[in-house]
């Protein structure tokens, strides 16, 4: 549907988008993840004609967007980071005019507002003014406007961003809806979105792929070493003394709380059932008793923090709750479309 | 196109700069024909085009000067360019919204000379040659207003920096008289224009090899001519000055005289102040 090749994008001297290629499927969500500043924006613009690249092609659908961009331009629908409405008219006026300059005229015109409308849900609000419609609100009707001229992809460019809790879940909820019937591509820097929406995941980091596929696979894939949490009924030195019987295990770390210690061991790249079967023969035979042991596997999470942690942009996030976290960073650093 | 014209026919009627715009325009030719056509008993309606002309100078930029800045500032640039519409569509749709807002109300005046002939001899061609050049003049200076809103995101600056531009031009013809008709004179101030020049083209471009490349031909052809036709120096400043003067062009209209070099200057104007325009519109992709 899409195919996007060896794309570059210098602004002066800065590098956006290092040569970047990769093929977009037909019907399918994809996700578009990486911190701030990895590019994912100017990737978007670029697909969408609203940006020219420094090297490379996009082509939608057998059309470059460069060479012949109406007829690509037709294929999509597209939602900036901002999105751009005209505050002062009614999301009837907004959708008209954009539905027009599509090309839709009478009839087609209608029903296609019509049912942009209600896919997004903006009736209650189709004739107040846009100023005045909440944020939750404004990004419906910027993704109205990208469903107009039945597009057969639709590109959205964080369109979570700057919502509460609760729109969020709308958007995402919409986004999958619009799954079934387009191919959808969005962009998000949190993990826990792309993972809960998409079922095809691109992770740019430093305006280059890093890594593609579906989540599970990029799971199973890129699972780095297993660890291995293990809270035995000892002290540090005597459980130290057990787990070094077991070749191939070595400690990350151990912690030792009254008569109890806890240590997080590295499997290696073993089966870490072997080790678990191992360690629970040795703490069996030295008569320690066991009280907690966990195989932990890496996530996608661990993965998108070790593919992209050497962006200083990176989004903060730390064990446990961390998309709460970054959630909260989204809504907080957004800037007001009105300025 | 339509769609962009529509929308923008809209807006403008909707923001109200249509109306004052309107509103202004109409004053000012109703305070010339009372002050010509009924106190002073002329016949001519042209002379009160004459002058109301300067009117334009500062209500044309008022009226441009949300057509792109607006744009900018609300990001809707980014849907224009989203869309299936090429620039130049973009801004035709944009420019002739603006040239219907100008002509309703000329439109209007051109029923002045009308009810006047019904009281007294009014010699019509002249009258409506002159309006007819009136609507020329305004459509070269609108055209100049839009460019100047999109090199811009901020309306304000859009309108203050269209007001200066035209004001100088309007005037230019009288400075001429104090600008130095010697050769040297003449070299220096095409020099400081040529750096001007320049800087424009880097400020558009962002292409710093242009600009100079530019600079230094721009130089060296000035130093040629100086150096082996310095006769053709003399006193080319002020002519310049004066050929360049959209006002100066119209008060041939004014004096009775339908002169096509000036329908032609007009027309050429709009046409290069709308190519900027779409430069202007196309870099913001490629910068």
């Amino acid at each position: 549907m899409i195919s996007v090749n060896h794309l570059t994008k210098y602004y002066g001297e800065h590098l956006a988008v290092s040569d970047l290629s990769f093929e977009i499927g037909e019907g399918h969500v994809y996700g578009f993840l990486g911190p701030n500043g990895a590019g994912k924006s100017t990737t978007m613009n670029i697909m969408t004609g609203c940006l020219s690249a420094t090297e490379g092609s996009v082509s939608i659908d057998g059309h470059d967007i460069f060479e012949e961009p109406r007829a690509a331009k037709r294929l999509i629908g597209y939602l900036p980071e901002q999105p751009p409405l005209y505050q002062g008219e009614t999301p009837e006026e907004y959708l008209t005019f954009v539905g027009q300059a599509k090309g839709l005229r009478g009839e087609r015109l209608r029903t296609e507002i019509e049912s942009a409308v209600e896919a997004t849900g903006i009736e209650p609000v189709r004739n107040k003014r846009i100023g005045a419609l909440s944020k939750g609100f404004r990004q419906r009707v910027g993704i109205a406007q990208a469903l107009l001229g039945d597009p057969r992809v639709i590109i959205l460019d964080e369109p979570t961003v700057g919502l509460d809790p609760i729109q969020i879940l709308e958007i995402r909820e919409l986004i999958r809806r619009l799954g079934r019937t387009h191919t959808v591509i969005f962009s998000s820097h949190i993990l826990s979105e792309v993972q809960t929406v998409c079922d095809r995941i691109l992770i740019i980091a430093h305006g280059r792929l890093v890594a593609q596929g579906e989540p599970e696979e990029l799971e199973r894939r890129l699972a780095g070493e297993n660890e291995i949490i293990l809270t035995a009924d000892a002290g540090s030195v005597e459980a130290a003394e057990i787990v070094s019987q077991i070749e191939g295990l070595h400690a990350l770390d151990a912690a030792e709380e009254g008569s109890v210690s806890t240590f997080r061991l590295s499997a290696g790249d073993g089966d870490p059932y072997d080790m678990t079967r191992a360690l629970f023969g040795a703490f069996a035979k030295a008569d320690v008793p066991i009280l907690e042991m966990a195989v932990k596997k890496a996530t996608l999470e661990d993965i998108f923090l070790e593919l992209t942690e050497k962006d200083t942009a990176a989004v903060p996030v730390e064990d446990g709750g961390k998309n709460d976290f970054a959630e909260r960073e989204a809504t907080d650093h957004d800037g007001d479309p009105e300025t | 196109m339509t769609a962009i014209l529509r929308h923008e026919l809209k807006a403008n009627f909707h923001a109200l700069t249509a109306w004052f715009f309107g509103a202004f325009l109409l004053c000012f030719v109703g305070i010339g024909a009372l002050q010509y056509n009924l106190k002073a008993a002329v016949s001519n309606f042209e002379y009160v085009l004459g002058y109301c002309s300067i009117v334009l100078a500062i209500i044309v930029p008022l009226l441009t000067m949300r057509t792109i800045a607006e744009e900018r500032r609300q990001r809707t640039d980014q849907l224009l360019y989203s869309l299936p519409v090429t620039a130049v569509q973009v801004v035709l749709g944009k420019y002739l919204a603006l040239l219907i807002v100008f002509a309703v109300p000329l439109l209007i005046v051109c029923l002045y000379p009308l009810i006047f002939a019904g009281y007294g001899d009014v010699y019509l061609p002249t009258a409506y040659g002159a309006l007819a050049a009136f609507f020329l003049m305004g459509a070269a200076l609108i055209a100049l207003g839009v460019f100047i809103s999109s090199l811009t995101e901020n309306q304000g600056l859009a309108a203050g920096l269209g007001v200066a531009v035209m004001l100088l031009n309007y005037y230019s013809v009288s400075l001429s008289e104090y600008v130095s008709r010697t050769t040297v004179g003449s070299g220096v101030a095409l020099a400081v224009i040529a750096v001007l020049v320049c800087l424009l083209i880097r400020y558009m471009t962002k292409n710093t090899d242009l600009a100079y490349g530019a600079a230094v031909v721009l130089i060296l052809g000035l130093s040629g001519v100086l150096y082996f036709k310095p006769e053709l120096l003399e006193g080319l400043l002020p002519e310049i000055m004066e050929k360049l003067s959209f006002f100066e062009r119209f008060y041939t209209f004014v004096d009775g005289v339908f002169d096509l070099t000036g329908v032609v200057f007009y027309l050429t104007a709009i046409v290069f102040f709308l190519f900027l325009t779409v430069q202007s519109l196309e870099k913001r992709r490629y910068n």
